[in-house]
């Protein structure tokens, strides 16, 4: 199970995940994914587009390392993985 | 709810109020630090629409049941999969051999303007260039394949690669790719299969059977920037046009290159711009209810400088199909005034006008516009502006 973490911004759309501990099963980033949209219904589609891919100004974390697959999001996610979703720092 | 004004703004959705003689008040009723490009009420349902446009998160459909008290998620609009485009690339970013449209898969980027046909029926126009709609009340949109697939994009590339190039082209309001938008959607109220949209930048298209089918309705128009003014298909860029409901076959336009009306349907369009009066260039466009000889405007000054003519702020209305225009200037600002209004922040429903602009001013008349007050100063910069 990974433990997944968001960034403050998503819980304005998702008022119900903030304050958990979310625990989710997957051995890739779309996988775990897939999970968080099961938890939340409408998630997948703030931080991919129709496409699947990672929107523009969205940051997914492995641990410490960035997806390198934007696109398939099939970085591996090994178990107990911490797994950020943040928001890009888009300047400003 | 005549006494009620929608207005989207780049940080959230107001509604406005009048709470006695004159007395309009503005309310943040969601979505704050979300811009929101068009908010508007089903005549049908009462359920209030908002198209947001979340920045990171992309755009997303809002919707309220309790009148603008609470806010959820909508089923949300995608392009379906093997939704694909030709795309030409940006103008300034191309050298020797590399003006060629590519084809690429569409994903959406903004959801641009909202509009209601029959019971249950909601058409969504969006960037890149897609039209949506729903039959269910909203609970699920599908992609109008017919326009998408339309001759002049590069026919179906759902099939295959289609004609290898597209008539369409972008607009800035894409907020980074330079593809193209549906900003207009008019629904005959005698008829909900009779449908016209607009895109910047393609031109004004026409289905007569639900959408299934559709033509171009761009002859009369002029392209003063292009080799080919009048050409059929490419490039023409109304910025907004609205049908008089009690008359459909008078439609107004506002379009890049002037002001142009039409009594024939859509037909055949009239240049009733008037250059030395300032009635050319602009964004919005009302028209009455009743009588589709008058219609309003509000000018800026060339598409070079989009600001307002002089630094005055005014009104244009005629009541005789654009051979005349009066400019309506009482109570609003006649020196450094810099507001530009944008296409969808301007409406009107019986004697009551209302727009709003980019420097978050908000202006109302109860006259027809013969005068007018500030209701807000300080808002923030307003993209819609809608009766509900």
């Amino acid at each position: 199970m990974a433990r997944v973490e968001l960034t403050n911004h998503l819980y304005q759309f998702f008022p119900d995940l903030e304050g958990r501990e979310i625990e989710v099963e997957g051995d890739t980033v779309a996988r775990i994914l897939e999970g968080m949209e099961r938890i939340a219904p409408g998630f997948g589609f703030y931080v991919r587009d129709e496409r699947g891919r990672l929107r523009q100004h969205v940051n997914v974390f492995v641990g410490s390392e960035p997806v390198a697959d934007r696109h398939g999001l099939s970085d591996a996610v090994p178990d107990d993985a911490r797994v950020l979703i943040l928001q890009a720092l888009s300047g400003g | 709810m005549s006494d009620r004004i929608l207005v989207g703004t780049r940080k959230g959705t107001f509604l406005v109020t009048k709470s006695g003689a004159g007395l309009w008040k503005p309310k943040l009723a969601g979505h704050q630090g979300v811009g929101v490009n068009y908010v508007a009420r089903d005549p049908h349902s009462g359920t209030l629409w908002a198209a947001l446009g979340h920045g990171h998160w992309g755009a997303k459909l809002s919707r309220s049941t309790d009148d603008g008290a609470t806010w959820e998620d909508a089923s949300q609009i995608a392009y379906p999969e093997g939704a694909r485009h030709y795309l030409p690339p940006p103008p300034t970013e191309t050298g020797p051999g590399e003006g060629a449209p590519t084809l690429k898969p569409a994903t959406l980027l903004k959801l641009w303007c909202i509009a209601f046909g029959g019971p249950g029926e909601i058409w969504v126009g969006t960037i890149p260039g897609g039209l949506f709609k729903s039959d269910d009340g909203g609970e699920s949109f599908a992609l109008n394949r017919g326009l998408w697939n339309h001759e002049s994009r590069g026919g179906d590339l759902f099939a295959g690669e289609g004609n290898g190039t597209t008539k369409w082209f972008g607009t800035p309001a894409a907020e980074g790719e330079f593809s193209p938008g549906i900003h207009s959607i008019v629904i005959d109220p005698t008829d909900d299969a009779h449908v016209l949209v607009a895109v910047s930048t393609a031109g004004v298209f026409e289905t007569r059977d639900g959408g299934r089918s559709w033509r171009t309705r761009n002859e009369g128009l002029v392209m003063d920037y292009s080799p080919d003014p009048t050409d059929e298909w490419a490039g023409h860029d109304p910025h907004q046009i609205v049908m008089c409901p009690g008359q459909t076959e008078h439609l107004w336009q506002q379009n890049h290159c002037g002001v142009f009306y039409s009594d024939d349907g859509a037909e055949t369009w009239r240049k009733v711009s008037a250059p030395k009066r300032g009635v050319h260039f602009g964004f919005p466009v009302a028209v009455d209810e009743k009588d589709g000889c008058q219609a309003w405007l509000v000018p800026g000054k060339s598409d070079m400088q989009r600001t307002t003519v002089d630094g005055s702020l005014f009104v244009a209305r005629t009541e005789d199909g654009g051979a005349t225009w009066t400019e309506l200037r009482e109570g609003l600002p006649q020196e450094n005034a810099f507001d530009v209004v944008y296409r969808h922040s301007l409406d009107k429903r019986g004697d009551l006008l209302a727009f709003g602009s980019t420097t978050g001013n908000l202006y109302l008349s109860e006259n027809r516009g013969d005068s007018w007050i500030a209701v807000a100063n300080n808002l923030p910069p307003i993209y819609s502006v809608r009766m509900g």
